[in-house]
């Protein structure tokens, strides 16, 4: 480890990862540090990736694919089941990976494009000089180092504290934070290309059950919960044992997850003087899905070639950054996060009746454009009732303004 | 104060997240609380999927 590198990136996820390669394939020296002893371990994540978003960064390689998924299942409170089918199910149709492979052929991957890698490597402060930030502390071993960088990426995952240190407000509303527990089950008897997605207040309310298949019999098997509805024998993983009671007696698990997604806004600005903030730590995690892994390996890739430029150009302020920042606010992930954080405020407020509604009326519905968009608008249409509903909640005129 | 039931823990870090003070930190596999920074608000005690946390009088 050298003490001064032109970028230096705080965390070894897939958006870590990618900005670390994206840096050094461009000739830069890149330091990736990592607080764990191990890349991609502990999990914290169900592992599902839309294929065609997968497919804009990588040709998966099979070791990093659990299976590959062709319909989703949606189940209804009252327990009815809604297929949507292959055709219909857009990018919902996709991968189950194995993120311990996949985020280490990742930093794996930077490595070989030239990138420094340092593991159970903690950066503890930021380096502050007249508003900017020049690297970090890094603590290794015990023994703190401070490692100067003209730029550094904040890829710090959920908790991001590497920004906050450096002033900006990531703190989670409670009601935002969807809190989660997930077993990785075997000897269980489920489709093994279907993903299903159990909804209702009596089974994860504020969120839903999932069940990802990851190979013959084997699963993730998790639930998100609203930070606010999670209480005493009411937390998730509370909810998950009475599910996998109810549903999978005899299955046996092999694997506790635990973690928690954000399911707020994205930061109101993902970057600072030296700084960029990618992935979960920026809070561009779906608020509707959960999912991170898109939008990770998006602004990962993005922040490398935005900072690259910035970096050639010998002006890494805020404003010269700022094309980081505007770039994936206007891009498929920026609006897709920004529709889905409506329908979200929507979907946490519904009752297991309007849930009931909206789940049969859909499975009759012959959707041969099929889109997120596309379906609220049939549900909507289908169901006069909660339209009102949606319409107070303001979704109505959100959906006209598409 | 914040008590950590380490036995119950699994890092994930969820707590971390929703602090208003910024008071905890995840140092790899264990949580770690800045008794001079925490305000003894309980939020984490809530958001934790596990149950592994809880604020002592």
């Amino acid at each position: 480890m050298k003490r001064e590198y032109d970028v230096l990136v705080v965390g070894g996820g897939p958006g870590g990862a990618l900005a670390a390669k994206t840096f050094a394939e461009k000739g830069y020296s890149v330091l990736l540090t990592e607080k764990r002893p191990a890349i991609g371990a502990p999990v914290r994540c169900a592992e599902g990736v839309g294929k065609a978003l997968m497919h804009e960064f990588f040709k998966p390689e099979d070791r990093w694919v659990a299976a590959e998924i062709e319909k989703a299942n949606i189940i209804a409170p009252d327990g009815f089941k809604m297929e949507l089918e292959p055709e219909k199910a857009g990018a919902e149709v996709g991968y189950v990976l194995h993120r311990k492979v996949f985020d280490r052929d990742l930093v794996w991957m930077a490595a070989g494009a030239g990138a420094d890698i340092q593991v159970k490597t903690r950066a503890v402060t930021p380096i502050m000089e007249d508003g900017a930030v020049k690297g970090a502390i890094l603590n290794q071993g015990g023994i703190a180092q401070e490692v100067r960088a003209g730029l550094t990426i904040a890829a710090d995952g959920v908790e991001s504290k590497f920004a906050r240190w450096c002033g900006v407000d990531t703190t989670v509303p409670l009601r935002e934070m969807e809190t989660c527990a997930q077993y990785l089950m075997t000897g269980i008897d489920i489709d093994a290309h279907a993903t299903e997605f159990y909804v209702g207040n009596n089974i994860a309310p504020g969120g839903y059950v999932w069940i990802f298949p990851k190979g013959d019999k084997t699963a993730n098997v998790g639930i998100g919960v609203g930070g606010d509805r999670c209480k005493p024998g009411n937390r998730p993983i509370d909810y998950l044992n009475r599910f996998v009671a109810r549903n999978f007696p005899n299955g046996k698990t092999i694997e506790l997850i635990a973690g928690g997604v954000s399911i707020c806004q994205p930061l109101p600005c993902t970057v600072a003087n030296n700084l960029m903030i990618v992935g979960d730590a920026a809070r561009v995690s779906d608020p509707l899905t959960g999912g991170g892994i898109y939008a990770a390996l998006y602004t990962g890739k993005l922040a490398g070639d935005v900072g690259s430029k910035a970096i050639e150009k010998g002006d890494t302020s805020t404003q010269a950054l700022m094309p980081y920042d505007e770039t994936w606010r206007a891009s498929y992930l920026g609006k897709a996060l920004e529709r889905n954080y409506q329908i979200k405020e929507v979907f946490v407020k519904l009752n297991d009746d309007d849930l009931n509604a909206i789940v049969h009326s859909v499975s009759k519905m012959n959707l041969s454009d099929f889109n997120t968009l596309n379906l609220i608008k049939n549900i909507i249409a289908a169901n006069p009732k909660l339209a009102i509903k949606l319409g107070k909640a303001g979704l109505k005129s959100l959906l006209d303004s598409f | 104060m914040i008590e950590v039931h380490r036995e119950i823990c699994a890092y994930c870090g969820c707590c971390v997240s929703v602090c208003p003070e910024g008071a905890l930190e995840l140092v790899d596999a264990y949580l770690d609380i800045d008794t001079n920074t925490c305000k003894n608000c309980g939020i984490c005690v809530r958001v934790c999927p596990l149950g592994a946390l809880e604020a002592k009088k």
